[in-house]
């Protein structure tokens, strides 16, 4: 039995080390993420065939939109950059600047996406239509999801900043959400080269 | 269900057959999300961060998540019970029958959401053990010097991190299917059914081993304390363990042979399923030799351990048969099949969990357990188990399938009849874990583990108090061996008190995680009845927790070790009460 009850103290955050071992733990978590992106595209892949009397791929995507939502996505992660290297030489101000800059390119990319989406379905191309348009929507559906969270990510940190300032948990939050946006750009590559440059090949 | 069987014979039985298929459909669903995965992590909450010289897990507050979204799943699955129905078509839930078309009703969606929620908080225990077994480790103890136990952990924690992201894209797209129209596994409009096997498989296989890693660590910590000798071969077991850990991915398809796949895609899988056999017996061999020349206590766990080791040989050898595609394209979806996994879950897992059980118990409460009736729920469920499934064995031979509410063969009657008696008696060893317990409860003064060691134990979770503090160690142990514990007693350093310690920075408690698992209930509850606004409001629900949890910065306390005197006359009782206990000085060879 255990009768020495200890006295606490104080409420201080983490430590260094601790917010060390979260970056590990993040970087797990985005592998889990990509298993399921992984599994996605192997669907599309399996199922872009599938088109049964809906549209062909080459009928539904349209080059200069998604080369439109392509730079959106990409400049917004160089911008997400520069918030990265603001908040590691302490400019607070700039840092702010830059996630703003990231939210707006963040914002621009959802809405051509959203136009998109409902250009196609208002043309009879939903999900409903084919097993290709399933897997289509669910999988750059899922990845427009992801960026929408990033965007409230980015928003709540931007909040952070201003009132905490630049502390090192703020700073450990930032650089995991930095993370998280660079990979959703990967994974964007990974949509624009499988799903829709053989969409125009085929 | 094995009673409906017995009598089922040219007639209804007592269970409707709506019924009949809802009561396996949730046994399945129930014992492996919901008994089994509860059981394991539990198992694994209280004994590896003591195993590794930590004070806690390296994510406490997603281990809260975790704990509660499990919770919010087994309440959806009990919640059908009540209102509306669940689902019947069966653990996996296999399209087109699970679709909206054959399966109009709301007990699929419950399925489908209590997997969902429950999934997510696995994935997240599973990243979490990874971590704290990488990074939160005695700054001393090597990798190699890990107990079995928590290696298997490791393996089992990144199965679960990587294999359960499949179920929840598996059944989220079923999900889709049926509330939005989709078409991913109809039978129209270029649906891919056979796709749903693989997905769900690819997570589904993996899961079995992380069902049974665990046990597999549990079953060696307990051989080498009740044989008191070194585990044998502890290099092969760690080896053994990866090797399973790395080939789980790669024989998926052996689950669905006689779908269609060509030979050759057959023949692979085949194979691999028999060589992943092969680390498995490199294991049995391990455990066998660690008992050869030991001196053996047949404390319950070590009865539970033995058992296992006959019976998991021959569900073993089963399975080996079923891995030949030609032999299983004969016993498929027969109830050969069905005695082929429970003869390797019941003792692989379910005995390992006990075995566990057993020997834990009293380093999470303070007390023993009564081995007396240890020993009785040992044998009513070893001699249960044997008569429940051997018949089904034959019966698969015989030409029964499985999943059968009726049937008219009059030559499979007394063959049922005895399984039904095994189950039986499989109750009564059940009865027998409700009064031991009972029985303990009742005895704990006499029972009580005054020295955190009531086995003369070899690893670190038994050189803390029992329950251990909250801190579980006052001052961080420093490791030098594989039984590091063992180790230490050796070397006459088990209990010297340190010169000083150090406060001790731990996480303080909070109540979010609580929040986030009744939401995630509300939101599984509500998206089966299509209630939408009450989605919308659990999602929001959900962003703010994540964002209030975000925001807050002091979420440490720290425990102030006043001059280390209190903790010294601590130790040192501890200590001079052990050798009364024992009736010892030093640290010998204690004889049974």
């Amino acid at each position: 039995m255990n009768t020495y009850s200890p006295k606490t103290t104080g409420s201080p955050g983490p430590t260094e080390e601790t917010l060390d071992i979260r970056d590990l733990g993040f970087w797990l978590y985005l592998m889990t993420d990509a298993i399921i992106f992984s599994l996605l595209f192997a669907t599309y892949v399996v199922m872009f065939q599938n088109t049964a009397t809906g549209p062909l791929p080459i009928e539904v995507f349209d080059i200069k939109h998604v080369f439109g939502e392509t730079v959106f996505l990409l400049f917004s992660s160089v911008t997400f950059g520069f918030a990265s290297l603001a908040s590691v030489r302490e400019h607070k101000s700039q840092a702010v600047f830059w996630l703003i800059v990231t939210i707006v390119l963040g914002l621009g990319f959802i809405s051509l996406e959203v136009v998109e989406f409902v250009g196609m379905i208002q043309s009879g191309a939903g999900p409903q239509t084919s097993g290709f348009l399933t897997a289509f929507f669910t999988l750059v559906g899922t990845h427009g999801a992801h960026v929408s969270l990033g965007m409230i990510g980015i928003l709540v940190m931007i909040f952070q900043i201003l009132i905490k300032g630049l502390t090192s948990p703020v700073k450990s939050r930032l650089h995991r959400l930095g993370m998280f946006w660079h990979f959703l750009d990967i994974v964007w590559i990974g949509i624009f080269s499988i799903v829709y440059m053989p969409g125009w090949l085929i | 269900m094995r009673s409906q069987q017995a009598m089922a014979l040219n007639n209804d039985g007592y269970l409707a057959p709506e019924h009949f298929d809802q009561v396996f459909s949730s046994h399945g669903t129930i014992m492996i999300f919901f008994m089994a995965m509860p059981f394991l992590t539990g198992l694994i909450n209280i004994v590896v961060p003591q195993q590794i010289g930590a004070r806690d897990v390296a994510f406490p507050f997603m281990n809260s998540i975790s704990l509660w979204l499990t919770a919010a799943g087994a309440a959806l699955v009990m919640v059908s019970l009540v209102i509306g129905k669940f689902s019947t078509a069966g653990w996996t839930g296999y399209p087109p029958y699970s679709g909206a078309e054959y399966s109009p009703g709301v007990g699929v969606d419950y399925w489908i959401w209590a997997l969902l929620v429950s999934g997510v908080g696995s994935t997240m225990t599973g990243i979490n053990f990874v971590v704290t077994i990488i990074k939160c480790r005695a700054p001393k103890m090597r990798l190699m010097q890990m107990p079995l136990f928590t290696w298997t952990t490791l393996c089992t924690s990144l199965l679960m991190a990587f294999a359960f992201p499949a179920l929840t894209v598996v059944a989220a797209m079923l999900g889709l299917d049926r509330i939005l129209g989709f078409h991913f596994f109809t039978n129209d409009s270029g649906g891919n059914m056979m796709n749903y096997a693989n997905l769900i498989w690819i997570w589904g296989h993996p899961e079995v081993y992380i069902l049974i890693l665990p046990a597999f660590g549990v079953f060696s910590e307990v051989v080498a304390t009740f044989s008191q000798k070194r585990l044998f071969g502890y290099k092969s077991l760690v080896y053994a363990t990866a090797v399973i850990t790395v080939l789980s991915f790669s024989v998926w398809l052996h689950h669905f042979f006689t779908m269609g796949s060509s030979p050759n895609v057959n023949a692979v899988f085949g194979i691999v399923t028999m060589i992943i056999a092969v680390p498995t017996g490199v294991k049995i061999f391990d455990w066998v030799f660690t008992m050869y020349k030991g001196r053996i206590i047949f404390h319950p766990a070590m009865l539970f351990t033995i058992g296992f080791l006959v019976t998991f040989v021959l569900g073993g050898v089963s399975g080996v048969l079923l891995a030949i595609p030609p032999a299983d394209f004969l016993m498929h979806n027969s109830t050969f099949l069905v005695a082929h996994f429970h003869n390797v879950l019941i003792p692989g897992a379910v005995f390992g969990y006990f075995a566990g059980f057993q020997y834990w118990f009293p380093k999470a409460t303070g007390f023993k357990l009564d081995e007396k009736w240890g020993a009785r729920s040992f044998w009513f469920w070893i001699i249960g188990f044997y008569l429940a499934f051997m018949p089904l064995y034959a019966l698969g031979f015989m030409g029964m399938s499985r999943r059968m509410e009726r049937y008219d063969v009059a030559e499979w009657q007394p063959f049922l009849i005895v399984a039904a008696v095994g189950a039986l008696s499989v109750l009564i060893g059940i009865v027998c874990q409700g009064m031991q317990l009972y029985v303990s409860i009742r005895d704990r003064e006499k029972n009580r583990d005054i020295t955190g060691d009531p086995y003369n134990g070899r690893t670190l979770e038994w050189q803390t108090a029992s329950p251990p503090a909250e801190y579980n160690f006052a001052k961080i142990p420093d490791i030098q061996d594989i039984d590091a514990f063992w180790d230490m007693k050796q070397r006459g350093v088990a209990y010297a008190p340190a010169k000083e310690y150090e406060d001790i920075h731990l996480p303080r408690n909070t109540g979010i995680g609580v929040f986030l698992g009744g939401l995630g209930f509300l939101i599984g509850f509500a998206v089966t009845w299509y209630i939408w606004w009450l989605v919308a409001l659990g999602f929001l629900g959900v962003l703010a927790c994540l964002i209030t949890r975000s925001s807050q910065d002091h979420t440490y306390q720290i425990i102030l070790q006043p001059k280390s005197r209190p903790m010294k006359r601590l130790v040192s009782r501890h200590w001079r009460k052990r050798n009364q206990h024992r009736g010892i000085s030093g640290h010998e060879h204690i004889q049974p």
